[in-house]
């Protein structure tokens, strides 16, 4: 087991001796035949982390986390890599508030340099209705310490020069700004949890794909895989962007669609700007990697998919909201796209729940959010399975929500998932 | 000198000279050159750095494929960041800069990087900068920050245009060589309409970089022959300079074509088009790219592919260098070999890691079989190579071929899978690819020129057969079969010299070697650890090297080590062609109302209102502040009268025998027994209990009924009754159609709004009380014949109208009623004062109507009949949603009425915290009301209908605003509604 | 992608609105003793097919008829595409 811990001093001495005396980040293991206290479902940041408190938090290390491919290969792999706890509704902000100070302790916590970078993320309001629910949700976040601030037209212009404030389409009259929210470099986020974890002694089985639950009575002792049947005491399912095709194989339909999300990079370039910009009413958000990439994205492609791919009209409509706004992207190109099979939940908020089916537990549903949300989701799915309990700060996340009415919509736009 | 690399011949017009600058220097090419090739011409091989440790680089392919001649183009608001030189037509006055560099390109003060270079080993960062913990954001990150990134933005808006276009074929022909000719040949001649694109200013493809014949014509003489036939076709479109990036479903393809082969400075051309293809079928023809091979130091400049050499030589007259020497693995390579003796240039040594006999004689050459290259020499060109068997040779380029990789990217668009081929020492396309699309050629894994031109051909026919156009029978060209054969070699063992696989973000085999050992396995973690193949060629010459290499550590066949697969744009593409013309003010269309030009001409400021544009309000000489205008606009209208242009809220028109009960289902509120002549307010939901939308509906007649709804949800509304119609109700006798631009409509409000109507509306129709009382709706003429509905509905609260005419009389109208009431003092008011009045009168409105309230939460609870089905009326019963302590709508002042209060605020009892767990609710709109002379809100706050007369505290944190409010009644102005009944 | 209308022939999928699944055409009964769930179920839980996918489109920027595709989920493939007026009826909808 890789106990190496990481540090300047053990790169240089690697350095100077050949880089030979590294260790695998992570152990890979294969199946006990014993089974397992825990078997998470799905190797992605999600599933990582909540392997890695459940053994740091819990002291449950008899976990295994099953992956089908790679592990971090689905959405943690996937996505603009930004962070912020900017929500509205006191059923989320409690939560990303607590999934971004996560953030801001990760590195020391689990020795790895996810390079969680705070240069702040920007919300650009064109009206005052706009402006009043902005300043609504600013309060909202203040409430919750989460920190909040408001830029003028004027900070604006200074701050962003780039911007066409004044003839754009939609001038910008201001914008919501929160300085905590930033970027993460969304691979390493995996790794750092599963090297963590595997350091604990979970678990991490790659290439092992679930093909059945064993349930019986309504209890559910473990899953079918393609390395053979695992024994569970508890199977945690965590598989965001397949949750639809998992979960029916345990006989349970989910209020969740599948969409695909596409987002771009641009080739690297000198700095231009170091915060994250999102251009709602267009569409369109921005941020500058630390390779020098414009990474941006806008909205989903709005149809039902499984396919991690989207079509030509989002991608200019995209590239028409950026430069709505940014026209000096004019000559940047293109380089990649890339599209991830988002969970679109009925509300536009995430699930954290038991499941009708005895020790199978879900957690999905989160839109193309999730990746800012992966600490926190993480940490209270781990307490969820150790204690039987709801986390305080994800206890609106259940799946009979709808039933109830206590649905959790930022948005205002109803059960249509595309519209979240 | 000028040109000195410059050899007679090729397909370049050397009659033609071009002046161009390179880092200031002015330099000369020809008109057919690349950027590439003209600074080959005059020797220049520096021409960039690399990404991480900014080691000199050089020209290393001859195509889109380049990793290492990217550079910035032209200068101001047209420089152009990271463009390749290899596929920058020439044109004169082209200003070219290398990028990526401290001080001088050949003293870069970044290259003491490599120094560092053993620290800085794949993914060292996730290792170290933790400590102390604030220095990450604050030191480490800054200063990786810093030296990030290639070529520079100008950070200026964009001076160019950019198209979009939309072409329609049969079949598009993707790849302009050998196999893409003669398709295009075959599909043309059937009739059928064939697109043939390719990403050369030159079409051609590798014919034209090389020497072999064709029906007894030189390569390239045939090519052109192909091309000059095809274009006499009228079924036929060349796109030439045009690269096909991307597969989309259902045989659409996105295309960029390059328009800018001339000085863009002040140019009103677009630069580039962006085309939307449809096709029927698609053969893909795009050829093959070469690979290197690793060994020591195998990035210096004046190391190239053998194919690029080769290109260089034969189209664009240049010999790289004065003594070349050519290291290979397969039979390609000797090629090069051939045609520079051929053309006179001298061969140092061919160098073969193959245990075989020479391929072919190359005279003055040296030939080592068996042999390896195992390091170079030479800081900012090579200048010598180092073999396997202890022997150096001194060389200016080593044209190096590790085989030839099938450019099969597009059958990857739709996920499709390459599998590997041993015959070929690469992938070719796996079985899944985009529905419609074969491949031919070399992309097809086809290396042999013969069998290439072949299978285009018949490929073609296939393809027009399938599609039912009569393709005959007819010869494919011939030329020699010469044989392609190779044995892979990923790389040898270079001790501890680094040896490259990708060159841009300098990714060596050791790095690849490290993340293998630290436990990153699958191709993709190899990718993400290491960098490899992120750079702005897409590993397009590194990725497959990159795979044999792992195959090599992982002691795995390259099959099961895998592969990746390749996402669009197949080579990078500008932003603004994305965009297009949509773009700044062009973001969206700009709707005017009918009134505009009069409200212009009266001075208005406008407002963005989704697409609309509205009057806010109308400034008078001497207002400074938009409150004065907005203050006495209020003030005005309701003390005598006021005219607002609503146009922008969305009109439907409704007629059938069952319209009563289909209205009766998608609003909540009763709506089966409106009388003819009445208009009524509905409270929409969604299926969800959610309030959707309201607005005012009107019965003209018996079947016949026109509804409003508000300006946002114009269209939304229209989609959803239509849905409800098709979908749910589709034998209700409902017919319906949007009618919002079709009509022009003023609210005419205040108490002498009717009075000032009675002027417009002609004499034969009684608007008196008795005759249109509160909520009447009526039809009738206005000014002299025009016909017009009239409904007398408020928002504001006062006596008032909504009246419509057709679009066409809209303004006419608008100056009637200003000199109608010129005598009442007639006042125009805006959106602001809208606003203003609205929130006075109590009516929800956006804000409140924010997808999040239910018509109980809004305080229209009452209005729900529970004996009718209708949409919402279920799931609005759920628990949750019926709760007393949800938060309702209620009105707000100021205890202290001079205070400030602000919509955004939230609400928390007195003496409570401001935290989430205190939250009671929130301010939704704030306005000062100049009848009420102080602030007042709507909001809504926990059980707020209960908690009337109690006092909160409205907190902005934001603003730092922190004031004590009284629920009150959401009715400020008028609360029994006597005015609007008079 | 492209959609061939029944009526107007192939048209560009940007001309269409998205809903969602054809699923969303079988209203419960009001009435019904189990009506609070069924419209639980009919407005929130999906089938979310893997496959097949009946669904329902809009043509916004055209006709405005909504229309049923059957299009697959993970290849984009369209099987066929009807009037949603047609499909209703003969899912028993009616006045």
């Amino acid at each position: 087991m890789s106990k190496v811990r990481y540090s300047a001093f053990k790169v240089l001495k690697e350095a100077l001796s050949g880089h030979k005396g590294w260790e695998p980040v992570w152990r890979d293991a294969e199946p006990k035949t014993e089974g397992y206290d825990v078997i998470i479902v799905g190797g992605g940041g999600h599933g990582l982390a909540t392997a890695y408190y459940l053994a740091k938090n819990h002291g449950i290390t008899n976990v295994a986390v099953l992956e089908r491919g790679w592990i971090g290969s689905g959405n943690v792999g996937r996505n603009t890599t930004i962070i912020r706890s900017n929500y509205l509704l006191p059923g989320n902000e409690p939560f990303y508030e607590l999934s971004m100070q996560l953030w801001e302790n990760l590195e020391q916590d689990i020795n790895y340099n996810a390079m969680v970078s705070q240069r702040g993320i920007m919300n650009l309001i064109h009206s005052d209705a706009q402006r009043d629910a902005f300043v609504r949700r600013a309060n909202s976040m203040l409430f919750a310490d989460a920190g909040a601030e408001y830029l003028n037209q004027d900070d604006i212009k200074d701050r962003y020069p780039f911007l066409d404030v004044k003839n754009a389409r939609f001038p910008i009259k201001g914008a919501l700004s929160q300085p905590r929210g930033g970027t993460v470099r969304h691979d390493a986020v995996a790794w750092g949890y599963a090297r963590a974890a595997s350091n604990l002694g979970v678990d991490i089985i790659q290439n092992c794909e679930v093909k059945g639950f064993n349930i019986d009575n309504g209890v559910c002792s473990g899953v079918k895989t393609t390395k053979g049947d695992i024994k569970a005491g508890r199977v945690a399912v965590c598989v965001a962007g397949s949750s639809g095709r998992v979960m029916a194989q345990a006989g349970i339909k989910l209020p969740i669609e599948s969409h695909v999300l596409q987002a771009f990079v641009t080739e690297g370039l000198k700095p231009v700007m170091d915060n994250v910009i999102t251009f709602g009413a267009g569409h369109f958000y921005c941020s500058q990697s630390d390779k020098g990439g414009l990474v941006f994205g806008g909205d989903i492609d709005a149809y039902n998919t499984y396919a991690q791919r989207g079509n030509l009209p989002v991608v200019e409509d995209v590239c028409s909201g950026g430069m709505a706004i940014m026209p000096m992207i004019g000559r940047a190109r293109l380089l990649r796209s890339w599209g991830g099979i988002m969970d679109m939940s009925m509300d536009g908020s995430p699930f954290i729940d038991k499941t009708e089916i005895n020790e199978l537990y879900f957690n999905g549903g989160w839109c193309y959010g999730g990746f800012k949300a992966t600490p926190a989701s993480g940490y209270c799915y781990a307490h969820l399975l150790a204690t039987g309990e709801y986390h305080e700060v994800a206890s609106a996340f259940r799946l009979d929500r709808f039933r109830r009415g206590a649905m959790i919509d930022e948005k205002g736009v109803g059960p249509q998932p595309n519209l979240h | 000198m000028n040109q000195i690399n410059r050899i007679k011949g090729g397909i370049v017009d050397q009659s033609s000279e071009l002046s161009f600058t390179f880092n200031g220097q002015s330099l000369k090419g020809y008109q057919g050159d690349t950027l590439a090739s003209a600074l080959l011409a005059n020797n220049k091989h520096l021409v960039g750095r690399s990404f991480k440790y900014h080691r000199p680089r050089g020209i290393f392919t001859a195509g889109s494929e380049e990793p290492n001649a990217i550079m910035e183009i032209g200068t101001g608001a047209y420089q152009e960041p990271n463009t390749r030189a290899t596929v920058t037509q020439l044109h004169d006055g082209l200003i070219a800069n290398s990028q990526n560099h401290r001080g001088p390109l050949s003293f870069d003060f970044m290259a003491i990087t490599d120094m560092f270079s053993p620290l800085l080993s794949a993914g060292f960062y996730y290792k170290t900068f933790m400590w102390p913990k604030a220095f990450w954001e604050k030191i480490y990150e800054p200063a990786i920050r810093n030296s990030a990134g290639l070529g520079r933005l100008s950070k200026q808006e964009d001076p160019d245009t950019y198209d979009k276009g939309f072409r329609y074929c049969d079949i598009l022909i993707v790849g302009a060589g050998a196999s893409g000719l003669s398709a295009a040949l075959t599909a043309a001649s059937s009739g059928a309409k064939v697109i043939l694109a390719d990403e050369d200013f030159l079409m051609g493809g590798r014919l034209n970089s090389e020497t072999n014949e064709i029906d007894g014509m030189t390569g390239p003489q045939w090519a052109m022959n192909a091309v000059a036939k095809l274009n006499t076709m009228d079924n036929v479109t060349l796109m030439p300079d045009t690269t096909i990036f991307g597969a989309y479903d259902h045989g659409i393809y996105g295309a960029i074509e390059n328009r800018a082969n001339e000085a863009r400075e002040n140019n009103a051309k677009p630069r580039q088009v962006n085309w939307r293809i449809y096709s029927k079928r698609t053969i893909l023809c795009a050829g093959a790219t070469e690979r290197a091979i690793a060994f020591g130091n195998n990035d210096r400049p004046g190391i190239m592919l053998a194919s690029a050499v080769r290109t260089y030589l034969n189209r664009f007259a240049v010999a790289t260098g004065e003594s070349i020497s050519v290291y290979t693995n397969n039979d390609d390579g000797w090629r090069t070999a051939k045609d520079l003796i051929d053309k006179g240039v001298n061969v140092e040594a061919v160098i073969d890691s193959r245990k075989i006999s020479p391929v072919m004689e190359v005279p003055g050459a040296r030939t080592f079989m068996n042999t390896n290259v195992v390091n170079t020499k030479g800081r900012r060109a090579i200048k010598s190579i180092k073999l396997s068997n202890g022997k150096t040779i001194n060389t200016d380029t080593l044209a190096v071929s590790g085989g030839w990789n099938p450019n099969l990217h597009l059958t990857c668009h739709h996920r499709g899978v390459p599998k590997y081929n041993e015959n070929i020492c690469s992938f070719v396309p796996g079985e899944s690819a985009p529905e419609g699309m074969t491949v031919a050629g070399r992309a097809n894994g086809t290396m042999v020129l013969a069998k290439a031109i072949e299978e285009g051909h018949n490929k073609g026919i296939e393809a027009a057969k399938e599609l039912g156009f009569d393709a005959k029978k007819s010869e494919h060209a011939r030329t020699d079969n010469i044989n392609y054969n190779i044995t892979a070699n990923w790389g040898v063992e270079s001790g501890k010299e680094r040896a490259w696989v990708d060159y841009q973000n300098d990714v060596t085999v050791k790095d690849i070697r490290l993340a293998n050992l630290e436990g990153f396995k699958s191709v993709e973690h190899v990718k993400r650890y290491t960098t490899l193949g992120m750079a702005t060629d897409q590993g397009k010459t590194a990725n497959v090297l990159a795979i044999g290499v792992m195959s090599e550590n992982l002691g795995k066949s390259v099959d099961d080590t895998g592969t990746t697969i390749f996402r669009p744009p197949y080579s990078p593409v500008a932003i603004g062609a994305f965009a297009g013309r949509r773009r700044a003010k062009e973001f969206y269309p700009t709707r005017y109302t009918p009134s505009h030009k009069w409200a212009d001409e009266k001075g208005a400021v406008f407002v963005e209102v989704g697409m609309w544009y509205r009057a806010q309000w109308f400034p008078k000489q001497g207002e400074t502040f938009w409150r004065d205008s907005v203050d006495r606009e209020v003030r005005q209208t309701r003390a005598s009268v006021g005219v607002c242009d609503v146009t922008t809220l969305g009109k439907i028109d409704l007629k059938g025998s069952d319209i009563s009960e289909f209205l009766n289902r998608v609003y909540a509120n009763a709506f089966a027994k409106v009388p003819v002549g009445k208009t009524r307010y509905g409270l929409m939901l969604r299926e969800d209990g959610m309030a959707m939308d309201d607005g005012t509906t009107a019965r003209l007649a018996e079947d016949h009924f026109v509804m409003t709804t508000t300006t946002a949800n114009a269209v939304s509304v229209y989609r959803h009754l239509q849905f409800c119609h098709q979908c749910l109700w589709p034998d209700l006798d409902v017919h319906m159609i949007s009618v919002t631009e079709q009509y022009a409509q003023y609210a005419v409000a205040g108490p002498n709004s009717r009075k000032l109507l009675q002027k417009i509306v002609d004499p034969d129709f009684d608007i008196s009380n008795e005759a249109l009382p509160f909520m009447g709706a009526t039809e009738l003429t206005v000014c002299g014949g025009t016909p017009a509905r009239l409904f007398r509905i408020s928002f504001s609260g006062e006596l008032a109208y909504e009246i419509a005419v057709q679009t066409r009389y809209g303004d006419s109208l608008m100056r009637a009623i200003m000199e109608a009431g010129d005598e009442f003092d007639v006042v125009a008011y805006g959106t602001e004062a809208l606003g203003v009045m609205r929130i006075e009168k109590g009516h929800a409105a956006g804000p409140e109507l924010n997808g999040q309230t239910s018509a109980y939460d809004l305080g229209m609870g009452g209005m729900i009949s529970g004996k009718k089905d209708f949409i919402g009326y279920t799931l609005g019963m759920r628990e949750e949603l019926q709760r007393d302590d949800r938060m309702q709508m209620v009105g707000f002042k100021p205890v202290n009425t001079g205070d400030l209060l602000q919509a955004g605020a939230h609400l928390v009892n007195i003496g409570d915290e401001p935290i989430t767990y205190n939250d009671q609710g929130w301010i939704s709109s704030c306005i000062y009301s100049p009848i009420m002379e102080h602030y007042i809100g709507l909001g809504f706050i926990k059980n707020g209908q209960n908690r009337k007369g109690e006092t909160v505290r409205a907190v902005d944190l934001l603003r730092g605003n922190d004031v004590e409010v009284e629920i009150v009644s959401p009715h400020f102005v008028d609360p029994e509604g006597e005015r609007l009944r008079v | 992608m492209i959609i061939n209308h029944p009526l107007l022939g192939p048209r560009d999928s940007e001309e269409f609105v998205y809903l969602g699944s054809t699923d969303l055409i079988n209203r419960p009964d009001w009435e019904s003793g189990t009506a609070a769930e069924d419209f639980h179920q009919y407005q929130y839980i999906r089938e979310n097919v893997a496959g097949d996918n009946p669904e329902l489109w809009y043509h916004e920027q055209g006709d405005q008829s909504w229309l049923v595709v059957t299009r697959n989920t993970l290849t984009h493939e369209i099987k066929s595409v009807e009037l949603a007026a047609d499909y209703a009826r003969r899912m028993g909808r009616s006045k």
